[in-house]
């Protein structure tokens, strides 16, 4: 229950093509998260697969039957939405009856599912009031509610957790993910935060201007990325890429990441000088101004004192550099 | 908070130049209503004096009482002013959700023909529009009026309600459509709510015009059974004598109804500004 396939999908509006075939199988109680620039077609995607957008062409099947015709309260999916979209002017419990009494369910089953719903977001104080009452964390957990109340076969959640405050998201992303534990439902989750990504995910798809670039686990994404694009989205700071020219290579660019490199006062790779230093604490970024490799980062675990003007070798561990060809592809 | 903006003087001008502006434009009103209720000996002698004991005279609204149905015509400018109003916001409310919600082939010329009257007087059309009234056999019923009125204020309405539409949070109509709401019922509870301060704007617009308009009811509506409140104030015009008690009663009376409906739509308007500001 909660499988959903995606065939050859594509979206214009008008000349513009957002979705340029998308292809996709997302298996029953996996957490999937779609992630890519601003303006790559998430949302779209996540619109067209709710049944919000016709998609131009192309097929989504839930559950093995195709919905292209299906209205989006009859596909049984929820969504979550960035900017919560409660109704304005009725309370938290009706905001999550509204979807049940509309499909019909009996007033008990409505009441039996609002009081297993609010226990497990911590909502039940808050039943009687209406949205404009809430703080933003709560606004977003009675939004959450209201998805959970509907039991969909697929929850799709589009940026839920952009609005809130550092803080707070950390909170509700751990929600989220013991909501998916507890209820072994389908998620599909879109946002453009690394972390959130890497750690709700079971499996991500990384987007680029309306294509899929890659699809794997965290771990997949992050030891072997399928081209520069995907190696450059995923990890923070970001790969180092540097032209294969300039260090003698006969691949295009060289790809390390800042954490795979170590630095030493005396000896090493890459000679630079230490543009900026910033201190987080657990970690240090360094950046250098390398003659041969160009200005790269440094990511350096626990504290590390380097004067901004000082000189630092840098050192690649060559078992976890990348190249890639011209076309952007991993060498192998 | 800084002093700057809060300084005397600064404030003593804002409040000289708003009080004067004020005084200038009530003046004619309070002139009219003060007039009225002096003999005409009064209104002639000393018009900018108010009624003194000596002056103060209600012949003026006995004879507007007295004298032909003038309730009857207040409640016909009530019920032409007050269904054209329903159908301007109804249709122009319904049209911009429709032009800023769906993307339809020819949304924009769509848009732009809609919007088109607003630059066009609607009384270039009266021979026509006569002629109509006359063919479809409307002619001197309140009908006709609502028809013309309700035409005259959707221009205005569709451009200002399209603008206002267009910002409510596409997301909320798409949780309600994922509940399962028809696109009425979005409409009518989801949309509608959020834009009542946009309504109100249009509201006061539109029913202004159409309260004082001597245009249309001289034309499509004159008999006795039809009469609205301005057209009936027309009967103390005469060619040789008029009678200004009666004249200046009437106008006075006739300022009350816009008066209280103003009142009604400029509360929705500042409910609606400050639920927005405290979020
Ligand atoms: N209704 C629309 N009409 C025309 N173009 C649209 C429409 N909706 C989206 N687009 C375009 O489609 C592209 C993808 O939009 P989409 O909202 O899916 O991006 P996104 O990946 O969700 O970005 P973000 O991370 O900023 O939310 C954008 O270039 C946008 O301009
Ligand atoms: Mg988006």
């Amino acid at each position: 229950m909660g499988s959903l396939k995606i065939e050859n999908v594509k979206k214009a509006f008008g000349p513009v093509e957002v979705l340029k075939g998308i292809d996709l199988q997302v298996n029953d109680g996996e957490f999937v998260v779609f992630v890519g620039p601003s303006g790559c077609g998430k949302s779209t995607l996540l619109r067209v697969i709710a049944g919000l957008e016709d998609s131009t062409s192309g097929r989504v099947l839930i559950d093995g039957g195709d919905v292209s015709v299906t209205p989006p309260a009859k596909r049984g999916i929820a969504m979550v939405f960035q900017t919560y979209a409660l109704y304005p002017h009725l309370t938290v419990k009706n905001n999550m009856a509204l979807g049940l009494k509309q499909a019909g369910t009996p007033a008990a089953e409505i009441e039996r599912r609002i009081k297993i719903a609010s226990a497990m977001l911590s909502l039940e104080p808050y039943l009687e009031r209406r949205p404009a009452e809430l703080s933003g964390g709560q606004r977003q957990r009675v939004a959450i509610g209201r998805a959970v109340v509907r039991e969909p076969k697929l929850f799709l959640f589009d940026e839920p957790l952009s609005n809130l405050d550092a803080a707070l998201r950390v909170n509700t992303r751990l929600e989220i993910a013991q909501l998916h534990r507890r209820l072994k439902a389908t998620m599909i989750y879109v946002t453009h935060d690394q972390v959130e990504a890497m750690t709700l995910a079971d499996k991500i798809v990384v987007l680029n201007a309306g294509r899929i670039e890659q699809i794997g686990s965290p771990m997949e994404l992050y030891n072997s990325p399928a081209n520069e694009f995907v190696a450059g989205f995923i990890g923070s700071p970001k790969m180092n890429f540097i032209d294969g020219a300039k260090l003698g290579e006969t691949a295009k660019t060289i790809g390390v990441r800042p954490e795979h490199l170590t630095v030493d006062a005396n000896s090493g790779a890459w000679k630079g000088t230490v543009v900026h230093a910033e201190h987080l604490g657990a970690d240090t970024n360094l950046y250098l101004d390398c003659e041969k490799a160009g200005l790269i980062t440094v990511r350096i675990f626990g504290v590390y004192n380097a004067e901004p003007g000082s000189v630092l070798y840098a050192t690649p561990d060559a078992a976890k550099t990348y190249r890639f060809g011209a076309d952007g592809k991993v060498l192998r | 908070m800084s002093t700057a903006t809060h300084s005397l003087p600064r404030t003593i001008g804002a409040h000289a130049i708003l009080i004067t502006y004020t005084a200038i434009a009530l003046f004619p009103v309070i002139l009219v209503v003060m007039n009225s209720f002096k003999s005409r000996a009064g209104i002639f002698g000393a018009p900018l004096t108010p009624p003194t004991p000596k002056t103060f005279d209600l012949i003026g609204y006995t004879t507007v009482f007295g004298q032909g149905d003038f309730f009857h015509y207040f409640q016909n400018s009530l019920v032409v002013t007050v269904a054209s109003l329903f159908f301007v916001l109804l249709f122009g409310a319904m049209a911009s959700f429709a032009l800023s919600e769906y993307r339809f082939r020819g949304n924009t010329l769509m848009g732009l023909y809609l919007a088109l009257g607003i630059m066009i007087p609607i009384r270039l059309g009266t021979v026509a529009i006569l002629q109509l009234m006359v063919a479809s056999g409307l002619v001197n019923t309140l009908t006709a009026l609502i028809l013309v009125y309700t035409a005259q204020g959707l221009p205005l309405a569709i451009f200002i309600l399209s603008e206002f539409m267009k910002q409510v949070s596409n997301d909320l109509k798409n949780a309600g459509r994922i509940d399962g709401l028809s696109e009425y019922t979005i409409f009518f509870r989801l949309v509608l709510p959020l834009v009542r301060p946009a309504m109100a704007t249009v509201a006061v617009f539109t029913m202004i015009p159409i309260w004082n308009d001597l245009w249309f009811p001289l034309i499509l509506a004159p008999s006795e059974e039809t009469k609205t409140v301005t057209l009936g104030a027309q009967l103390f015009l005469g060619q040789f004598v008029t009678n200004w008690n009666a004249i200046l009663a009437a106008l006075s009376l006739a300022i009350l109804p816009v008066l209280i409906l103003y009142v009604i739509f400029s509360r929705q308007l500042i409910r609606g500004i400050t639920s927005g500001a405290v979020k």
